[in-house]
Formats: structure tokens, sequence, C-alpha cells
């Protein structure tokens, strides 16, 4: 089957002007009549949340922290892309356009990447309104920096701190419609499925992670802002709770699943020290505008690193090799995420890694030191230095840092159209729970524009023209669906508690995420893949045999919220490689092995996979069916991404 | 890699809000210098699964210092022995081999205890609601540079916006006072331009929020800027006591005010 995106016709520029202005509104006087249910309260719920709210909407928010302000967005450092040519250095919508559809090596949609670029301008405009404190010029105008993937310095920032900043000021926009009563907020609450009546999403069933009560929830639509599934791997950047549930359970009541495979790789992370690792450190990738990226020339040096028998600072300057630098030239040490992990990664693979596990390469600030002076660079970086140095007992300021790949952000997630609704119709999702604007790969700040694009400047059109179309009348959690889909849940969580096996959740996660890292991870191969299908399936059987769950589900059980998440870590997992099994072709951080050009460099192929692979659950233990999205590229033409 | 340090726990269990709680004692073996605080636990915790017993509970997300989550109360002290992280970024090279470590949860009447070591901080929350924020709708609003604001004065509102709402000031202050909280939000937004209209009015709010949540009083011991990860200064406490006392005596508002 083919998918409709529903991309308004025209030209590029005008399609969301045209699109807005051709939706359905809710006349001002009848919003009030209509109640939206939204899960997860990052930035893409919050400010979606709060948007709707002030539009006149009542808003019912889920998030399963203690507070909203904790959703692991708050964690993002960076900075927040915008098309705002304050630098006077070129920048443009169509450029930020151009730079995340290539990015994304050509495996996103070209109007929703496009009217990310347009708002983007905006965003800037509410965050600073809200009180978001970005840096600042001596001026007074606002400073930006340049990040990986793009010639511009788009990056807005405050200091390495952004994603905490734009929380907060999301987080301040919903307060304000809780104590205007408009927004009711359930904390500490966990969505584990999705109400279907007709065909359309009505509501939702929690569990209260305190009482263990499992209720319904009844709504003229549900917003899934759930995040993304990274913590599959187990060890990744992400928020221990991160996890895919809402989107899973969702999936399993028939929202399409859309390039699950799509998993970045993100270049500067703290390397694994060890087994008792319970998840992996970004070093933000802006230290790479001023820090310089090598590995030892060769293995016996590299050896002699790995053993502590000399220092960093012991190797001389035609001992190292900066191979971003070398084989990247035009943007050195700026280079996209896949490119910059796939090298590393590659270091490792030729035996030139450094520290004792031989797995990371180094991130040096010498030169930068030596000619911005430390205090410039302790201004610029400090607190991500501070951090290195509790995590390692390193010191940075003196010998390089070690950085190594890990996994990051999740492309893939709910498909959704242009509306951000996905295949079942009243369901949408945003932010980086949806698959929409990156395509294969994402440029770094962009995750926090999509989420504050989707929540401020899309969903409040789009939401609207559904509920115009379907008319105030409310479903109530009388209808029998409802009971249906909580005894569901009410069985399922039976089903958990009652495992009294051997083995604790965590370590079945620790060992899929070990399958997915080897076999599906920054290089993949068709033999390998297909072993990971079976290792996984039997992963699956083995947990509902021999998995433990301690408690009940009447307290707060940790063990159980565990135990579900951590099952259905293991069913994506295995749509996962799935999905990564027929998309024969190397895009992005997405190496396939068979497909490689004669340099080694990875190869696209247009011809037959230029679509967005969107998988429809056919019922357990089946094979999924894969329907294809085709990607039609009007404004720019397909090229071999190449930063040489 | 497999640590060599063993380590005698002492912690807080309770059942939930209504039980009452009790130290029990556990032993902590095989645990490596380089593990975080939370991930000892994790060690713990796995043991006692495997045990059939209850995990020890206790908050925590991003285990990076950020989110506010972690709140552990370490051999008395907020988030542990040093200065300016939080529990999460704490490890265990920071302690002895053979040590004995006594973990609690935060103590505060407006923190009443859910289970373990995890404590109820809505209290914060509503704080918040009450007027931490700029009453501005999305849409609508100025071109961000439109508005200059002095470095200085952007540099000073971060310091203060980078409070993460862990609540360890309440915690080790002996009157578990939320002034240093609160004072944040009200001088990062009280220093920019954007926070200047309802200036007064949200230092009235959040402050008469404040006292119905039950925390103490300041007495200006300091002891929550001594234990504040985010090293937040108590100038931000003389901050809001003068935008509170020239709301009082010239511009007091309705404060209590909900709905549209
Ligand atoms: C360390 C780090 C640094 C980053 N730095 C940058 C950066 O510099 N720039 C950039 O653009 N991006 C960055 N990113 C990516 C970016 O932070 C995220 O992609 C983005 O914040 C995701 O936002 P979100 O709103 O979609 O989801 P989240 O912030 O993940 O929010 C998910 C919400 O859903 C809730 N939730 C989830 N499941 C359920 C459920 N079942 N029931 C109830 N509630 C649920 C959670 O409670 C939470 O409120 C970074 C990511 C990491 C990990
Ligand atoms: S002021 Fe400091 S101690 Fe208090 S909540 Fe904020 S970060 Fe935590
Ligand atoms: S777990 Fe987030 S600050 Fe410690």
């Amino acid at each position: 089957m083919s998918l409709d995106g529903k991309v308004p016709q025209g030209p590029l520029a005008d399609k969301w002007s045209k699109h807005k202005f051709n939706l359905k509104l809710v006349n001002p006087a009848n919003k009030r009549k209509y109640e939206i249910i939204v899960v997860g309260t990052g930035l893409a719920g919050a400010s979606a949340a709060a948007s709707l709210a002030e539009l006149g909407y009542n808003v019912k928010a889920f998030c399963f922290q203690d507070s909203p302000r904790r959703a692991h967005s708050i964690a993002a450092q960076g900075g927040i892309n915008a098309a705002k040519n304050y630098q006077n250095d070129g920048d443009s919508v169509f450029r930020l356009f151009y730079d995340t559809i290539k990015g994304g090596d050509y495996r996103a949609r070209e109007g929703n990447v496009y009217r990310l670029a347009e708002v983007s301008v905006n965003i800037i405009d509410q965050c600073v309104a809200q009180g978001v404190p970005f840096a600042r010029e001596y001026g007074g105008l606002l400073d930006n920096r340049s990040f990986g993937g793009s010639q511009v310095s788009r990056t807005f920032y405050a200091r390495g701190q952004t994603g905490q900043q734009l929380l907060l000021g999301a987080y301040s926009a919903l307060n304000r419609q809780i104590h205007a009563g408009k927004v009711k907020m359930y904390t500490r609450h966990e969505m584990l499925d999705v109400v279907v009546v007709d065909g359309q999403a009505k509501g939702i069933v929690t569990r209260n992670m305190i009482t263990g009560s499992i209720d319904t929830h009844a709504g003229h639509a549900v917003l899934l802002c759930t995040g993304g599934y990274g913590n599959v791997f187990y060890l990744s950047t992400n928020a221990i709770g991160s996890n895919v549930t809402a989107a899973w359970r969702a999936h399993k009541r028939g929202a399409y699943f859309a390039n699950p495979c799509y998993t970045q790789i993100h270049p500067t992370c703290i390397p694994v020290t060890g087994d008792h690792q319970s998840k992996l450190t970004l070093m933000s990738e802006s230290l790479r505008n001023d820090g310089r990226v090598w590995a030892p020339k060769t293995v016996e040096i590299a050896e002699k690193l790995q053993k502590k028998q000399i220092t960093a600072a012991q190797v001389a300057e035609e001992d190292r090799d900066y191979f971003l630098e070398r084989k990247y030239p035009a943007f050195g040490n700026l280079v996209p995420r896949d490119v910059a992990s796939r090298n590393a990664k590659e270091m490792a693979d030729e035996g030139r890694g450094v520290g004792a596990s031989g797995l990371a390469v180094y991130l040096d600030f010498a030169d930068a030191i030596k000619r911005l002076g430390e205090d410039t660079v302790k201004a610029k970086y400090g607190n991500l230095f501070d951090m290195y140095i509790q995590i390692t007992d390193e010191n940075p300021y003196k010998e390089p840092m070690r950085i190594y790949p890990a996994v990051h952000y999740t492309m893939g997630g709910l498909w959704v159209d242009y509306n951000l609704q996905t295949s079942v119709p009243g369901l949408f999702a945003l932010g980086e729970c949806n698959f929409s604007d990156h395509g294969a790969n994402r440029l770094g700040a962009s995750a926090l524009m999509q989420g504050l694009s989707d929540g401020y400047f899309v969903i409040p059109y789009t939401l609207g023209d559904y509920l115009a179309k379907i008319g105030p009348a409310k479903v109530d959690t009388n209808h029998p669906a409802f009971a249906q889909t909580k005894q569901d849940v009410i069985d399922h969580v039976n089903r958990l508690i009652s495992l009294k096996g051997t083995k604790t959740t965590n370590e079945y996660h620790r060992e899929l995420g070990h399958i997915m890292w080897e076999y599906c991870g920054m290089a993949r191969t068709e033999e390998g893949l297909k072993k990971a299908k079976e290792m996984i399936q039997a992963l699956k059987a083995d947990f509902w045999k021999n998995a433990i769950i301690v408690g009940k589900n009447e307290e707060v059980n940790a063990s159980l919220e565990r135990g579900g998440r951590v099952a259905d870590f293991i069913e994506l997992g295995e749509l996962m490689v799935d999905d990564a099994l027929m998309r024969r072709e190397s895009c992005g951080g997405h190496f396939r092995v068979e497909s490689q050009t004669e340099d080694g460099e990875a190869l696209r192929d247009d011809e037959n996979f230029a679509f967005v692979a969107a998988w429809e659950f056919m019922g357990e233990n089946q094979p999924e069916k894969l329907n294809k999205e085709e990607l039609v590229f009007e404004a720019v033409h397909l090229s071999q991404r190449n930063y040489a | 890699m497999s640590g060599n340090m063993k380590l005698t726990l002492k912690v807080w269990r309770q059942k939930d809000a209504q039980s009452a709680g009790k130290m029990v004692t556990y032993p902590a073996e095989n645990i490596s210098p380089d593990m975080s605080f939370l991930e000892m636990l994790d060690v713990v915790n796995e043991g006692l699964i495997h045990k059939g017993e209850e995990p020890i509970h206790f908050d925590h997300d991003c285990r990076e210092g950020i989110c506010g989550m972690c709140s552990l109360y370490i051999n008395g002290r907020p988030h542990g022995p040093k200065r300016a992280i939080t529990t999460c970024q704490l490890h265990m090279r920071s302690f002895k081999d053979g040590e004995t470590i006594t973990i609690e949860p935060w103590r505060a009447a407006a923190f009443p205890v859910i289970k373990d070591l995890a404590v109820d901080r809505s209290a914060f929350d509503r704080i918040q609601q009450a007027g931490g924020y700029i009453s501005v709708n999305t849409g609508g609003v100025p071109d961000a540079n439109s508005t200059p604001i002095p470095k200085v004065i952007a540099d000073e509102a971060f310091n203060s916006a980078t409070c993460i709402g862990c609540g360890a000031c309440v915690a080790a202050c002996k009157n578990a006072s939320a002034m240093l909280f609160v004072s944040a939000k009200i001088t990062q937004l009280g220093l920019l331009p954007q926070g200047q209209p309802e200036r007064y009015r949200r230092a009235q709010s959040m402050v008469a929020q404040m006292d119905e949540e039950g925390f103490g009083s300041c007495t200006n011991t300091g002891a929550c800027e001594a234990e504040c990860p985010k090293e937040i200064s108590l100038t931000n406490i003389s901050r809001m006591n003068n935008d509170y006392l020239s709301a009082k005596l010239f511009r007091e508002e309705e404060v209590h005010h909900t709905g549209e």
C-alpha cells in the first residue's frame, strides 16, 4: 500500500500558509467544549498543552515523572537552530531547509522540513518573550554559534543547558494554564494504552504510579508527545525513564511505526568504562567548534596510550591523525554526526582507539586554550568540562577528552502526516515520538526546534481542523471500548506481576541492548540482522518465562514499571531489526555493509529506497506489514552527500 | 570491570506515606569506584530482586545532574559530601572502602515521603503555578532582538535560571524554608525586561503560595546555598525580599486570582 503524507500542493514556500488558510477553524466559543489529552510534557507536550489551553481547549496532560519540569528534554545541551540570519552569514529559511534535508540523507519529507525551517524563527521570539535567558552579545543582542553539519552560525543557546531553559519556558507557560484551570496535570501517571472507538482515538488508559490505580480518560483527541526510544539499546544518552511504551501500545492499536531502525549515534559521548554503567553521558557537539578530534597514527602508539605507558601530550604532532580535518577539509571537525561517528568507530576498529578499552578517540582543547586562553574556554564550555571531570576523574584542561559514539536520538517513530496525525484518526504524535522531520540522520540542534515547532506552531492549527470536522459531541468513558481496553491493560499488568522467575528485567534489558548495538547499531549486515532477529525472539520467550517482578500493582513499584517497558522494548527491537533488514542501503548513520562506495563511504539507493517505511501491526507474533510512503523531491535534487 | 569496594548501607525504608519507616542495613559489595552513587544502589537493588525482596525505591531520571529528580540525604547531607553536584553525579570514589553510608529521604513537612527515599515535591510545582511565569500566549510576540538585554543582566538571570528544583535547599535548611528555590525564579524573571510588568505581583503570588504549602521561614543560616547543587546564591533571597517588600508597601494587588 502507498501512504499519503498529505503534503499540500503548490510551491514549497507557500505550502504552510496556504494549508493554514484551508484548515477548518473551531469557533472560539466552541473551543471550551473540547477535551484534549496530551501525553508527555517535554518540549513537544508542554508547548502543545499550553498553546492549546491558551486557545481555549480543555487539556488533560500526563507525565510519568513527579513534575513536567523533569522531562528528558531538560537534558539537551547544545542549542536550538533558527534561520534568523542575525549573523548576516548567508542563512535563510531555504538554507536551513536544505541543510536539514541533505543532513537527513534525503529520507525526510520536503514539506515538513520546509515548514520546520519556516517557523523556526518564531520559536526564538516565543522563547525570548517567555524569559528564556539565551546567550547574549555585549551589545545586548542574541549570540549564535555553529553546530555540526552546518556552515553558518544559526544555533541559539543558553550555555550548555539549552534544553533546560527551553523546557522551563514551556513549563512556565504550562503552569500558567494549570493555574488558570485550563490544563489538568497528572504527574506520576503512566499511559499504558490508547482507547480506539470506531476507528478513532478517544482516550487513554493510565496507571497511577503511586497507588497502582488503572484509570481511563476520554477526550476528543489524543496527542502523544512521549519522546524517543533510544533506550532500546540499554546504554544511551537518554534519561533512564525514557521508553517506547506509549508509542508501542499505540502501534498495537493501529498507529503505523515509521523507520524504526533510524537511530542516531552521537559522536561525542563519554566512553563506556564498565558493566555497571546505567547510561552514557553526552558531551555537547558544540565542543567540536573548538576541540580537535584525533587518534594516534599507528597502532603501536595507540597501544601505549591504552596501557598508560605514555600520555596524549607525549604524542608528537606528526604522530597524530586529525582524521576529520584530513578527510573532510571543508567541514573539518564539524562534519555531521553520522560521519563523525563512523570515522571514530573506524579508528577503534583499526586498533587506533585510545583509553583503557581502546574504544575512544581524543577531543583535544590544547590548541583552543593556547589560542583563546583557559578563561575563554572555561566561559564557553565550563559546565561540560566539569561534568567530564566528575564522571571520568580526568582534567580536560590538561589532557584531551576521550569521546566515543553512543546512541542518542531516534529519528523513527509513529508515522504522521503533514498534520501530525497518525494512521489512527484523532491520534497525533509530536516531537521525538513521531518520525517526520529528520530523515535518516538528525542534524544537531534540530530536535529542540522540531519539538517546539510541533507544539507551539503546528498542532494548534492542524488539530483544530480535525476537531471542527468531528464536532464537540463527546465520547465518554462508559463506552464499552474503555472497559475493554482497561481490562487488556489489567491483564498485561497481572501477567507481568505473576512473573516469578530468576532473571531481573534489567538483565534482559542489558542483553537486548547488546544485541541491538552489535547487530543493529552503526554497521549492519544481512547475516547479522537475521541472527539478531532469532536472538530477540528467544529473549522474548525467555522473558515471559524466567523474568522476575517483585511487589504488587497497588503500590509504588519500579520493578513493575521497568518490566512493562522492557517487554515493549524487546518487541520494538524485533521490528527495528526487520526494518534494518529490509532497508538494503546505507543512509545517514545506518551503514549497511552490503551497500558502500569504493572508498567505503555510505551508499544510498534512491532508486529502491526513497520511501518512508511505515509498519503496520498485524497481531501478536505475526510479521508486520510494510506500507510505503514514496518521498517526492521537488525543490532539491538528490545528490550523494559529500562533506569533503 | 567489577569493583572491589565493600560498603555498609543504612537505608530508610518506608512502605508508603501512611506507614512508619525505619533504617535497614544492607551490605553493598563489588562496588567499583567508577560507579555513580545511583549505580551503586542499582547493584544493591539487583541483588535484592534476585532474592525476591523489594528494591530500595528512589527518584531519578536523567542521571546527569539536570532533571533535579534524584534526592538523597547521604551521611546527613543532601546530595552527599561533595559541593555543587547532585547525587547522580556523585561517584563512589568519593567514599572509602569499608565505609558505612547512611541514606535518607529529604525531610520536610511540605515534602511527604512517598516510598523509601522518594518524596512528594509537588509543592514546588504549585508555587511555580502561582506565578512563576511571564504571561505571554503563543504567537504574536515581538522579534527576539527587539529587546536588547545587556550581557551582564542576561548572565545573572541565567545564573538564577539554572535551579533544577531538586529541593536540596529545603532539605538542608533547619526550618525547611523554600526561599532559595522561590527566589531563584523571582530573580530570573525580575531581572529581565520581559518580566517587569508582573514583577511585584509575581513576588506576592509565589510567596503567598510558598507560605500556604507549609515551608518554614528563612533565618539566613545559608545552609541552602552551601548545599545547592547549582550554587544558587543567597543574593537571590535578598532580591526576592526587596521585590516582596516593595510590593507589600506600594503595589499590593489581588493575587489569588484563578481563571480567565
Ligand atoms: C543528552 C542530550 C542532549 C541533547 N541535546 C540536544 C541539543 O542540543 N539540541 C537539540 O535540538 N536536541 C538535543 N537533544 C535531543 C532532544 O533533547 C530531544 O529529542 C527532545 O528534547 C525530545 O523532546 P520531546 O518533547 O519529544 O520528548 P521528551 O522530552 O522525551 O518528553 C517525553 C515526555 O513524555 C512523557 N512520557 C513518556 N512516556 C509516557 C507514558 N507512557 N505515559 C506518560 N507520560 C509519558 C515523559 O514523562 C515526558 O514528559 C538532546 C538529547 C539528549 C539525550
Ligand atoms: S535552589 Fe538549588 S537546592 Fe534549591 S531547588 Fe534549586 S537547585 Fe535545588
Ligand atoms: S537524576 Fe536527574 S539530576 Fe540526578
